[in-house]
């Protein structure tokens, strides 16, 4: 059914009994064309971007849970472009072009919000940085605006602006960023994807990958063997786990990432707005509570629960940036599982083993990255070179040195 | 989190800070071949299970820890210097 206002009317004047089940439930198939491991964001956008681009819908996506049922129900819902280098920004500006026009493709309401993301600075030497990452924005094509603080006070008053150690200088405007209801970019890749003849094949976890003579030939999982001329992998959290039933290992360490949201509030902040002296971002979810984040727990974990500590260290890069939510109270948080690649870069890319596709190391931000990664993962696995935009993202680049290293950094994982 | 320093006792996880996987062993830098830099630098076993990891004791002891925990429900099995085990290793132990 395609959904449209007269849809709503018209099954609101039949009782809403009409509606049916938004995607099938079908058995998995001996074999098929290609199998994607993993249904949340990533693998649903692949799936989705193989029938719709490239004419492959001979596809299953197999999920050990239910359909996004990881780390796309489990971010901050933030979209932005606002990269520096030359591997990353056009790729994350082909996913916002994509995110731009989203809900018309799927025809599923994403809430697709352009709010604008503000990156505040809080000193000159800040300043200076944003202002050289908003020029190489603006070179490649992205929208970027270097604020005063008398313009970041338009937007945000009740920040604390002459806080004695990280008084608000000003910031770094995005006003193309904003969120996208995380649930809602499953839901409707799932769908689109169902409609063109993908198979989604939910509680079939993935236990091992069958490879003869170096050719990939199908997965074992929970529900039995499934044959496949190709197998991509879009399990962030869990790659070097898959990885590793191809006798594989990557450069890659998993990490718990905490998130939070507060009790439903009135309208407090319409943009999305990260603290520069801390690791602190907040927004406003249309129910009304804050949706907000911090930094990752540090040490290897699957445990999908991190520790108080950082929990304290979120709370207070929150009071030393906008005081007036020491009264807000915090309703719920949570943990997910990233993929912390060695440069903070992603992997999407072939694997030494034919037949075999890896799309990974998102760090956490690999929600905003959903439609591009799909799009690229299915021109990848489709035609066996790697889209233009995604052409930095090599799995060998860092055997050879040319690492996408944003933060600058180096090889640790849990820094980036 | 609370992690059983053997000089100070159990302390908070707070007092710590944490490095990494500590079974990668840096390869002599003069003869290694760019292969084994390559691995050491960059490959990790990310074990969903038991992983030992180099820690800190920064607000305690300052001494090197390797812990052994298990990823998946953050419990801790072991501590040992960072010290012994690599004199352990240069024995030939694990």
């Amino acid at each position: 059914m395609r959904y449209s206002a007269f849809s709503i009317v018209s099954q609101a004047l039949r009782g809403n009994r009409g509606w049916r089940p938004v995607w099938r439930e079908p058995q998995p198939k001996p074999s098929y064309d290609a199998v994607i491991v993993g249904g949340g964001g990533h693998g649903l956008a692949t799936a989705y971007y193989l029938a719709k681009n490239h004419g492959i819908t001979d596809v299953a996506v197999v999920e050990k849970g239910y359909l996004g049922s990881g780390n796309v129900g489990r971010n901050t819902t933030i979209i932005r472009s606002n990269y520096m280098l030359d591997g990353n920004i056009p790729f994350y500006e082909h996913s916002m072009k994509l995110w731009e026009g989203l809900e018309q493709d799927l025809n599923y309401n994403a809430m697709v919000s352009q709010r604008g993301v503000l990156n505040l600075y809080h000193s000159d030497p800040q300043r200076d940085a944003y202002a050289r990452r908003g020029n190489a924005m603006r070179i490649h094509g992205v929208d970027a605006e270097l604020l005063d603080r008398d313009r970041v006070k338009a937007l945000a008053p009740f920040l604390d602006f002459d806080n004695a150690r990280f008084p608000i200088q000003g910031g770094l405007l995005q006003r193309r960023g904003g969120t996208v209801r995380h649930d809602a970019v499953a839901w409707g890749y799932a769908r689109a994807a169902d409609r063109r003849g993908v198979d989604l094949i939910q509680n079939c976890e993935v236990t091992g990958i069958r490879v003869e003579g170096g050719r990939v030939t199908g997965v074992e999982t929970t529900r039995g063997f499934i044959g496949a001329r190709k197998v991509g992998l879009a399990v962030a959290g869990h790659s070097s786990r898959l990885a590793a039933m191809a006798g594989l290992r990557l450069p890659i360490d998993s990490h718990v990432l905490q998130a939070f949201v507060s009790e439903g509030l009135k309208p407090l902040i319409d943009i999305v707005m990260t603290f520069g002296a801390g690791h602190f971002y907040v927004s406003q979810s249309d129910k009304g509570g804050l949706v907000f984040g911090g930094d990752i727990d540090g040490y290897n974990s699957y445990a999908q629960r991190g520790n108080l500590p950082v929990i304290e260290d979120v709370m207070e890069g929150a009071m030393a940036v906008w005081p007036g939510l020491g009264r807000v109270r915090v309703l719920r948080h949570w943990g997910g599982i990233m993929d912390m690649s060695m440069d903070g870069s992603p992997i999407i890319d072939r694997m030494p083993v034919e037949g075999l596709y890896l799309n990974a190391g998102w760090c956490y931000g690999g929600f905003k990255a959903t439609p591009a990664s799909g799009f690229c993962f299915a021109h990848l696995i489709a035609r066996d070179e790697m889209h233009p935009v995604a052409s930095a993202y090599r799995l060998d680049r860092f055997a050879t040195g040319a690492v996408i290293d944003e933060k600058g950094v180096g090889a640790q994982a849990n820094l980036h | 989190m609370r992690i059983p320093c053997p000089h100070c006792g159990e302390r908070d996880r707070r007092e710590f800070t944490v490095l990494g996987d500590a079974d990668p062993v840096r390869p002599n830098g003069m003869d290694a071949d760019p292969g084994a830099m390559f691995d050491y630098v960059y490959q990790r076993t990310n074990a969903a299970g038991l992983h030992r990891e180099y820690w800190y004791h920064g607000a305690g002891c300052h001494a090197w820890l390797v812990v052994e925990r298990d990823t998946r429900s953050h419990a801790i099995i072991g501590v040992k210097t960072a010290r012994d085990v690599t004199l352990s290793r240069r024995q030939g132990g694990a």
